[in-house]
This record gives structure tokens, sequence and C-alpha cells, in this order.
């Protein structure tokens, strides 16, 4: 103990040196993976003229709003916005609550019939019926150019409910048994016993379910057509792997645009804002749990 | 006499006690009722799907009234010089990713655990992170405008070595770098969470035991840390080589176009343009069955190596 303690403090001049290293080459790559987003960000509340003097900066230069103000005033994006929204909020509330109903009887030992669930679970993993029976399938629901095409099909990941199991079969069963023996239903227990000692594994699961759908971006692209049910990752990659930035203003403004010195580069990187502002607001307040539930679901159970 | 009331899970014998068991346990099987449903749904009645690959299938007639064709898609696609294409670019982009982008998340987990501060290994982890939450479409939106021939900050940085500036989205030698580049930058930091797992699980005793026998940092990395999560590498690594044919879609499909299809193309590229832009439905359903079929028989066969590392496998 004594020595471990002395070498932790005074580490000798070789460690220290590998500590300056170690501490360096992290720092490049957190700076790596760090810069695009300054620098979109930078450019994006920037006048364009500051973007032409240097694209590079990751500081803004002359504060230009007009970009933002330019991608707000879209219908389009607006509605775009309002379908993302409605598609994360509904779809991460039916997920969890489906992914907690369905893993839970699964962390029973003994339960009949679990194992035939457990590898029609697996099996959906491995295996599937391609993009056109998919397809196909949407089609004959009739849910083509519907927001529940692009919630539905992804409400089940047998990831996420065997990530969930394994947290549930690690909560100690004599927790169960005293509410069990006072007569309490199993709806009950899962709902005042289990649910609130799951907390990290929910706020993991849900976190992941609800970035996955603010990303969709697939599905849109295979079941919606109408422009008034397209989600934010459509609208964003027409304006900018297109360059249509028309489409922001189906009227078009844009000639007065660009005599408010603010051309396509600026507006293309105000989208991008938008689009991952929420995200980048979220994503440092959750980032502690989702660390600890993974580590916790992914001990086998 | 309390345990008369703790109702068991025991296995029934006989029918009645089935039904009986089933009735005790009523709730927990209705728990089960939507998940399942949504399962076979959206994910085994696709499965039957599949059945349109060795149709003549017609959207108006339906999979049921569509005549059989037997293996006549099957037939094509073997013979085509497409499927060659797709399936070089397949295997090659899983290669490239494989061999740059495996190590990357078990060096940074490494470097990550040798930091003492732990103000600073969060914040470095929690940038490190960031990438894998951001979507494809943005991702390749910063990609396509960082690379603009025109306005892109690359060739900025080129010109002003007075070079020429490149189009390296529509340059057939420049593109699976660039899908394996922006593939490693946003998911290496995310990756690192499985190793750093590992790490913890890892007996503290044996760091004690190699300082107080004077091993240096490096040895004890390479000794006692990497020793440590070995198995945990084999066994992604093997995983890996087991969904060798896949690529996933939005990445490749959000940065190709048709000047470099020939280096870009990939099953799930090839079989969305033929299936929903060209309407080729059973051609395009054949090619995904193709991918399918080998993708499960390649995930069987490591899975069963995988066992073999004393991991039990996925399954």
């Amino acid at each position: 103990m004594v020595i471990k303690q002395s070498v932790k403090r005074h580490p000798s001049n070789s460690s220290l040196l590998s500590d300056i290293l170690i501490y360096t080459i992290l720092a490049l790559i957190a700076s790596c993976m760090l810069y695009p987003f300054l620098n979109v960000i930078a450019v994006s509340i920037s006048d364009y003229s500051s973007y032409l003097e240097n694209p590079t900066r990751i500081l803004p230069g002359k504060i230009n709003l007009g970009a933002f103000k330019y991608v707000f005033s879209s219908s389009l994006i607006l509605s775009s916005y309002r379908n993302t929204i409605i598609i994360t909020i509904l779809g991460t509330l039916i997920s969890v609550i489906v992914t907690i109903l369905t893993a839970y009887p699964l962390s029973k030992k003994s339960l009949k019939g679990k194992s035939i669930i457990m590898n029609l679970l697996i099996f959906s993993m491995m295996f599937s019926g391609g993009i056109i029976p998919d397809f196909y399938l949407i089609r004959s629901l009739g849910l083509l150019d519907t927001l529940w095409a692009l919630i539905l099909p992804s409400v089940i990941s047998s990831y996420n409910i065997i990530l969930m199991k394994n947290f549930f079969t690690s909560i100690p069963e004599s927790l169960e048994e005293a509410a069990r023996i006072d007569g309490a239903s199993d709806i009950y227990i899962l709902w005042k016993i289990i649910v609130p000692l799951s907390t990290p594994i929910i706020a993991t699961i849900s976190l992941f379910v609800c970035v996955g759908y603010w990303n969709s971006y697939f599905s849109a692209v295979l079941y919606i057509r109408d422009q008034r049910k397209w989600t934010l990752q459509l609208l964003l990659r027409e304006i900018i792997l297109s360059a249509n930035t028309q489409l922001l203003n189906a009227g078009g403004n844009f000639a007065e645009l660009s005599s408010n010195n603010n051309p396509l580069q600026t507006v293309k990187y105000a989208s991008l804002i938008v689009v991952i502002l929420p995200i980048l607001c979220v994503y440092p307040f959750l980032q502690k749990y989702f660390v600890k539930g993974i580590m916790m679901g992914a001990v086998k159970g | 006499m309390t345990s008369m009331k703790i109702r068991s899970l025991q296995n029934p014998n006989s029918k009645k006690s089935l039904l009986e068991y089933i009735f005790r346990n009523k709730w927990l099987y209705i728990m089960l009722i939507p998940g399942i449903t949504l399962l076979i749904i959206f994910k085994y009645i696709p499965m039957y799907g599949i059945t349109i690959a060795f149709k003549d299938f017609n959207v108006v007639k339906g999979i049921w009234q569509s005549p059989w064709i037997g293996l006549e898609n099957f037939k094509y696609l073997f013979r085509s010089r497409d499927f060659f294409i797709v399936l070089k670019n397949s295997i090659l982009i899983s290669l490239y990713r494989l061999l740059w982008g495996f190590p990357v998340p078990i060096i940074l987990a490494l470097l990550l655990n040798e930091v003492r501060h732990i103000y600073y290994k969060k914040a470095i982890q929690t940038i490190l992170y960031l990438p894998h939450f951001i979507s494809w479409v943005v991702i390749v939106g910063i990609v396509y405008n960082f690379l603009s021939p025109s306005t892109g900050i690359v060739n900025h940085i080129i010109k002003m070595f007075s070079g020429q500036p490149i189009a390296f989205l529509q340059k057939e030698e420049y593109f699976r770098s660039i899908i394996v580049i922006t593939d490693i930058w946003k998911e290496s930091g995310w990756g690192t969470i499985i190793y750093l797992a590992a790490i913890t699980g890892i007996d503290q005793d044996l760091y004690e035991a190699a300082i107080i026998d004077g091993a240096s940092r490096w040895q004890r990395v390479r000794y006692i840390t990497l020793p440590g999560i070995m198995s945990t590498v084999v066994v992604l690594l093997i995983l890996r080589a087991g969904s060798i044919l896949k690529n996933g879609f939005e990445q490749i499909f959000l940065m190709y176009s048709p000047l470099v299809y020939d280096v870009a193309d990939v099953f799930e590229t090839y079989s969305y343009r033929v299936g929903l832009q060209e309407g080729r439905f059973s051609y395009a359903t054949a090619v995904g069955m193709f991918q399918s079929v080998v993708g499960l028989i390649l995930i069987w066969i490591t899975n069963v190596f995988a066992k073999k590392y004393g991991e039990g496998g996925l399954w």
C-alpha cells in the first residue's frame, strides 16, 4: 500500500513524460472530433464575408443571424420540425413502454415459453426480409406517407429488450417476493418496484431510442413522399446535398437573401445547427447515465 | 403458511395445470402481447415476403397472385456484371473498415485508462462519444461542405499551398477512404465503451502486485490490461467478420453518386436502387435475400468460433 501510494504521488520522470504524451494525444483526437462542430457553429452565425475571409474559423467573425432567420421563416422547416418531434416523442414513449413490458416477463427464470420468444428476438436480429418486403408490408398496411410508418417498425429492438432483460435479472428476487406475499400483482410489482430500481437502464435506452428516431433517415426515404410529412433529416439532405435552398421558401425570396449577404453556405450551416441543436443540448446531461447503463446491461445476465 | 401464497413458477405436469399455470401468470403473458405482436408484424411477416424473390412480382396482383418463376432472379443476379461489383465493394469496404477502424477504439480505451485526472477523462469521453449521436445526414452534410471544390475548407488549404482543388467525392480513388475515415470519426469513440467496461473487470490487485515488482507503465499495459481485454477483442473481431457483407445504407447512400457507383455500390444501396427506383421488386428482393442468407451463415459460423473462445457467443 505504502509503495503504491508513493508511486502515485511521485511519478517518475518517464511516467510524467508518458503522461504528457497520452494527455496530448487524447486532446488532439478530441479536437478532431470537436472541430467540425465548432466550425459549423461559427460559420452559421457569421456574416458570409467572414466565411470567405477564413473558412476554417472556429470563432465567429462579424455576427449575422440572417441565415437562421431565413431558415426559420420557411414553413417547410417548421412542418418538418413538427413531424420529427412527433415521431421522436411518440416513438420513444411507445418503444420504451413496450420494451419494459416485454423484458420483464423474459427476466423470469422459468417462465414457460420464454426460450421460444428469446429465440424469435435473437433470430430477428440476424435475419430480415430486406427492403422490398418491408416496403410492401408498410404499403399493404396503408401506412405509406403516414408518420406511423416511421414509428412502428422500429418500436421493437431485440438489442434493447435483451439489455433491459439483463438488467431486470440482476435485481434481487427477494425484493419482489415480499410484495408478492402481500398479494401484489405482477403489474404492480413491475410498476412500483422494478421500474424505480431500473432508472439507469431506462434512461439509457430512452436516450438511444430517442436519438434513433430523431436521426432516422432511411425509413423516411422509403416511406414518405408527401412534402408535408417530411422529417428534418429528409429536408436537411435536400438542402445540403442538392443545394436546394429554394425549398425552404417555396415562394422564393432567395434573391432577397443573397442581397442580404447570406448565401448558400451560411444557410446550409444554419440548417445543420438547427437539426443537431436539440441533441447538443440534451447530450451532456444524459451522458453519465448511458455509460453507467451500458456497463451494467453489458454484464452478461 | 406464507409459502403457500407464493405462486410458484414450477413446471406444470398436465394440460390442466398448464392452463392453470398460464392463468396464474396471466399478467406476465398479457405484458408480452404488444411486443410479440409488433415483432411478428414488422419482423416476421416481411420474412415471408422474401418469397417475392421467387415470383414474377406484380404490385397490383400482390404476393399471393403473382406467378412463381423459381430461381430466375438468382440466375440473372449471378450472371450480371453488377453482382460482382457489388459483392467486391461490400467486402472491400467492410475489410477496410475492419483493418483501419477496428484497432482505433482499443487504442483509445487503453489511452483513456491511463488518464488519472477524472475530470480530464470525463471531458475527453464526453467529446469522443458525441459524434455517435449525430445523424449521417448531418455528418455527410459537413463532409460535403468541407470537401467542396469551390468553397470547402480542405480545398481552401490545398489552394493556400497553391495546389489544384480536388472534387474528392467524385473521384473513385478517394471515395472508399472517405467512407472509412468518416466512419472511424463517428464510431470509434463510442466503440471504446465496451473495452472500458472490460478494463473495469480486471482485478486491481494485479496492478498493485506489478507496481511492487517494479513493472513500468508500458509493461502493465502490455502484460495486464491488454491480456485482460483480449477475450472481448477476439469476440468483437469474430462478430465483425460475421457481418462482412453489411455496410449499412445511410452513409454510402448519402455520399455516393453515379460517378463513383463502381467503387461505392454495396448490397444495401444496390437493392434500394433497383427495387424502389427502377421498380424491379423481385430482383431487388433476391439481391437482399442473397445478402441476408450469406450473412446468416457467416454469423452462425463466427458464433461457433466465439463460443470456442469461452465468451459464450451471442446466443
